[in-house]
């Protein structure tokens, strides 16, 4: 669900959000238009609008966890964190968390990953957004939704800046709602 | 048993523009200490045109003047012993953000310190970094900077090698992210050696910013790290012996 689309349209701000995301050509290889919201944070303004307008959506959603993937995840996840009263809880790539987690794996384009997730971070009732940069196939995401809902969290929405064409018509991923605030720069 | 031992910095009042000074105004308390001496450092800091300046800095253990939200937030911070590998006693932030008042505190200290000294850019280091420098700089409106490991950060980019215990990394910083004069603050989680700050620092002013701090919520002073910042200061909240 792209949020121009419900509730936001015409909203000025996510036209500058927009516009101050980047397009790199062929990275990490040829084929791919990266997106790169490092620009974005460097406008103080639209960076601020940025989270700004997902603290709006989930102020008053009861979430009590905010759960960020690993590396860009964490740029937005804490200030929405913050804003709302929830804790931040990081997903990460494999051995970067110490003490006990609980791993899931994912299918890449070639081959697998995998998130990770600390123990005891996440209690059983508790309603959680899951927030990255981007979604493209969702992989990731519907990891990060797994791990989650086997500590008997709730997954209450995904949310992410910039929605892939691939990601465009679902507004469910693994039958949780999706939000995006952009779809991506040519 | 493992002993946490409250820290501030004090650096009192400058008549220049960009010096900090602690957020009380008080002058630099001396109090004796049971286990430790204060140690006292004196940097000398030449500003961009000539004019001379002169901070002081002072790490303080056990400070009876601390800010009483300190206490709150080194209780939040899991020791994970040999992470990771046999030895290392790992300092986890990660129980610290799952407690949003001590969280909040924690960004609170920060923000407070930094709000209206021209701060313009907040630079952190992967990953935890950026777990921290996003919400400060969104309070003290500074933009942020990522500084990443080598091959994430898509188009130009200039490197800084530094050295590990064994061997070496590196970080990366995007090209025209930062400008000739911008004010910076680095942020880390924790400094221990300090290679990583200071290849973070030598990013920054390799493109003409001058680096005004350095900030990480937790130092490990045994590991000296503070003198590897090219005499730049140092903010902490808690320490680590």
């Amino acid at each position: 669900m792209f949020a121009g689309e419900n509730g936001l349209q015409g909203d000025p701000r996510l036209k500058a959000i927009s516009e101050a995301i980047r397009v790199v050509p062929h990275f990490p290889k040829p084929g791919i238009m990266f997106q790169d919201i490092t620009t974005l944070l460097l406008d103080h303004k639209a960076f601020k609008d940025t989270v700004d307008i997902f603290v709006d959506r989930y102020r008053d959603m009861g979430i009590s966890v905010v759960a960020g993937v690993e590396a860009r995840g964490f740029m937005f996840g804490p200030s929405i964190a913050l804003a709302i009263g929830a804790k931040f809880v990081p997903l990460r790539k494999p051995k970067k968390l110490p003490g006990e987690v609980i791993s899931e794996a994912y299918v890449l384009e070639y081959g697998t990953d995998c998130l990770e997730m600390h123990v005891g971070a996440v209690q059983r009732g508790e309603r959680a957004l899951v927030i990255d940069d981007l979604i493209a196939t969702g992989g990731t995401l519907c990891a990060a939704i797994k791990l989650l809902e086997r500590v008997g969290a709730e997954v209450v929405e995904c949310a992410c800046v910039i929605g892939l064409p691939e990601a465009k018509g679902q507004c469910r991923l693994n039958g949780k709602p999706l939000y995006i605030l952009v779809e991506p720069r040519k | 048993m493992y002993v946490y031992k409250c820290v501030s910095i004090y650096s009192p009042p400058s008549p220049s523009l960009s010096c900090l000074s602690d957020h009380h105004n008080r002058p630099l308390p001396c109090v004796p200490l049971s286990e430790s001496n204060p140690v006292v450092h004196l940097r000398e800091t030449r500003k961009r045109r000539g004019s001379f300046v002169v901070s002081l800095s002072a790490t303080m253990s056990a400070c009876k003047d601390q800010d009483p939200r300190i206490h709150g937030i080194k209780t939040k911070i899991r020791v994970v012993p040999n992470f990771p590998k046999p030895g290392i006693m790992f300092q986890d932030i990660t129980t610290l953000l799952l407690d949003p008042k001590a969280f909040k505190d924690t960004i609170d200290l920060f923000v407070e310190r930094y709000k209206g000294k021209n701060i313009s850019v907040v630079a952190g280091i992967e990953a935890r970094g950026f777990i921290f420098g996003p919400p400060i700089a969104l309070a003290i409106g500074a933009k942020f900077v990522p500084l990443r490991k080598p091959r994430k950060l898509p188009g130009k980019v200039i490197s800084e090698e530094y050295i590990l215990e064994y061997g070496r990394d590196c970080l990366e910083m995007h090209v025209g992210a930062v400008e000739p004069g911008d004010r910076a603050l680095v942020v880390d989680d924790l400094i221990a050696t300090g290679g990583t700050l200071c290849a973070a620092m030598n990013l920054l002013e390799r493109v003409g910013a001058e680096v005004v701090e350095c900030a990480c919520v937790i130092e490990l002073p045994e590991l000296k790290g503070r003198d590897r910042l090219n005499g730049k200061p140092l903010y902490i909240l808690v320490e680590y012996h």
